[in-house]
């Protein structure tokens, strides 16, 4: 069963008075378990993309469903719930709390989810030590490096167990080590089960998911198409 | 909530200048109110101090014609007025708040008063048994008056210290012979209050108050009072209450029922009145109120402008912190956790500037007091409400910049970096 469903999904946005089309008629079926990349270069319309499957954004048209809910005239404080519950985000730019340390920093999300502390606290030290940070919990984003700070963002992202995991250039601000490292938590969290997926435009980390789909001017393709194409 | 606070803590630290100069507006504010208010009441309570005394709750019920007091030395004996019967100060000691009820004749300048070659202008009052602990006086050297004393209509005279200073020269006058109407009288003893209480002189006027009393009071049996003065004086009274709450509403009904049980006829123009010192103190309070009321609206507005100030700081902090409100909308915070975060750190912004201006409008009162001899009072509802509306006000102007953070589009706030 697909646990992520894009049926028809178009998204226009309003320049000047044009309305411009970034996303044309995407139709994307993930399966539980699955590990894929969407590769585009920028103004390609992946953040887009990438946002309406975040439920950060809602689509134009088409339907979404996500785990078996139809997500449509959702309000903002019901997307957020679902934010919440079902989606792990992990950004390019890590987005940690300066003031808070390694462990409230992964423990934020359930701070939302209403967890009382106690199992807050337990539930972000068991997701730092399945990052490999189980001797920094007590560390600032500032006494951490770059590839430190992105695997606590990985593990604010799995501490609620989402159905997926999306990652928008998770390794673009990062050194090649440091990348190979996080590279190597998605490969062990998808074969732990994990739906990942993955927004990138770095060929060599694209390769690391089982499956790339393209994105050009709005219109998505599977890599096999374009194998395809360019043999024709 | 909790969370929050704590967040909100965080940030304030973090922020440790910024945080102070946006908390100096209400801090003037509030330690502006603090200090005003401190200073009022310590000016009411020295009023009421001077003018009634503290712990000497007794209020006087004189004889008033056409609403002046009767003055006995210049004036006929009043017509139609009975004198003061034992069983009517037996009825005044069961009024309400009622602790003790004396009668008393008094002359409020002496004349043909003589000591040797000296003469008194002080007072001379005719009293009863009760007079001096009505009034909280007590014999210092010598003896007070017996039952003898008034049962034989004995000439002994009590002085009190004034009289001792202007009359006998400091010297101690008890068994000295004293001329009072061509008649002779030995002093028997010093009386002086019980509870040494100096009244503050500030004013002028508050010297003409004292300066009566000033060159001492002579005491004399009431049982003689006629034939030293005149017979068929009425009498006043001095009626010493539990406290000053109830002394306006006892001398009232006293000088109700006086007026009532002593004067013949309903179309008299004699009539019992309670001299209210309470009163006119709350007249004098009210004058001082008045003007430093004005001092609050002014103060009010300095806390106005500290609002706006905090609302504009507020605004610069959700700009800044965009990304944190994206970044803890897009992990599931709802709107109304984040105006909650918001509404919280203006709240405790100011509830800090509000406590440290309390604080020190406190040490500002006291300043003033030190160095100019005003009295302050500090007061606990003033510092209550104080607190709470500098936490109302951080509510109140935070409510618009942390709409606008609750309000924030996750993509856009993601999107600057």
């Amino acid at each position: 069963m697909a646990i992520l469903k894009l049926t028809d999904i178009c998204k226009d946005y309003q320049q000047g008075r044009e309305p411009v089309r970034v996303l044309k008629n995407i139709n994307l079926s993930v399966e539980k378990g699955e590990y894929l990349a969407i590769m585009g270069p920028s103004g390609s319309g992946k953040t887009t993309l990438m946002n309406i499957i975040g439920c950060l954004d809602v689509p134009t048209s088409g339907s979404y469903e996500l785990d078996g809910q139809d997500l449509k005239n959702l309000s903002d404080d019901a997307l957020a719930e679902i934010r919440n519950k079902h989606i792990g985000f992990v950004f390019q730019s890590f987005y940690l709390m300066p003031k808070l340390d390694a462990r409230d920093n992964v423990a934020l999300p359930l701070l939302y989810a209403d967890v009382p502390l106690k199992e807050r606290r337990e539930r972000a030290e068991e997701a730092l030590k399945a990052v490999g940070l189980g001797e920094r919990m007590d560390f600032l984003p500032n006494q951490l490096s770059g590839g430190q700070c992105q695997r606590v963002a990985i593990a604010r992202a799995m501490v609620t167990k989402p159905a997926i995991l999306l990652a928008d250039e998770p390794t673009g601000a990062l050194d090649t080590k440091s990348g190979h490292q996080i590279m190597e938590i998605f490969r062990k969290l998808s074969e732990e089960g994990m739906t990942i997926i993955m927004i990138t435009h770095e060929p060599a980390i694209a390769a690391c998911a089982a499956k790339t789909y393209h994105i050009l001017d709005g219109e998505l393709r599977t890599e096999d198409a374009e194998e395809a194409e360019h043999e024709t | 909530m909790v969370e929050n606070i704590r967040l909100a803590f965080q940030g304030i630290w973090g922020h440790k200048l910024r945080s102070v100069l946006t908390m100096l507006g209400i801090i003037i504010g509030i330690a502006a109110i603090i200090t005003i208010v401190s200073t009022i009441k310590g000016t009411n309570e020295q009023i009421k101090e001077n003018l009634i005394g503290a712990g000497n709750n007794v209020v006087t019920v004189q004889l008033n014609q056409a609403g002046y007091p009767y003055d006995m030395s210049w004036s006929d004996i009043p017509q139609g007025v009975r004198i003061i019967t034992e069983e009517t100060r037996q009825e005044l000691t069961r009024i309400d708040g009622v602790e003790a009820v004396s009668l008393f004749h008094s002359r409020n300048y002496a004349e043909g008063v003589y000591y040797l070659n000296t003469q008194f202008n002080g007072e001379i009052v005719g009293i009863d048994e009760n007079y001096l602990s009505v009034y909280g006086l007590q014999v210092k050297t010598g003896r007070g008056f017996t039952d003898t004393d008034f049962e034989q209509f004995r000439k002994v005279a009590l002085v009190d210290t004034n009289a001792v200073t202007n009359l006998f020269g400091g010297e101690s006058p008890v068994g000295k012979v004293i001329e009072l109407q061509n008649d002779i009288f030995t002093v028997v003893g010093v009386v002086a209050l019980s509870e040494e209480f100096a009244p503050t002189i500030n004013s002028l006027n508050d010297y003409w108050l004292y300066a009566d009393s000033s060159s001492g009071t002579i005491y004399l049996p009431d049982a003689v009072w006629p034939t030293a003065y005149r017979f068929d004086e009425p009498q006043n009274a001095a009626i010493k209450v539990k406290n000053t709450d109830v002394m306006a509403n006892a001398g009232k009904a006293a000088a109700d029922l006086l007026t009532e049980e002593q004067i013949i006829g309903s179309d008299s123009d004699f009539d019992y009145r309670s001299q209210d010192m309470l009163e006119q103190a709350q007249q004098l309070q009210k004058m001082s109120e008045s003007t430093n009321v004005q001092l609050i609206w002014i103060a009010g507005i300095s806390l106005l402008v500290g609002g706006i100030g905090v609302m504009n700081i507020m605004l610069v902090s959700v700009t800044e912190r965009t990304a944190e409100i994206g970044l803890k909308k897009a992990i599931g915070a709802k709107k109304k956790r984040i105006l909650l975060q918001f509404l919280t750190e203006a709240a405790v912004l100011t509830s800090m500037g509000g406590i440290i201006g309390v604080i020190s409008g406190i040490g500002l009162a006291q300043l003033i007091s030190a160095m100019m001899q005003i009295p302050v009072a500090i007061d606990a509802t003033a510092i209550v409400v104080s607190v709470v509306f500098s936490t109302l006000i951080g509510v109140v102007f935070g409510l618009l910049p942390a709409t606008q953070a609750a309000n924030l589009n996750p993509i856009q706030a993601l999107r600057r970096d």
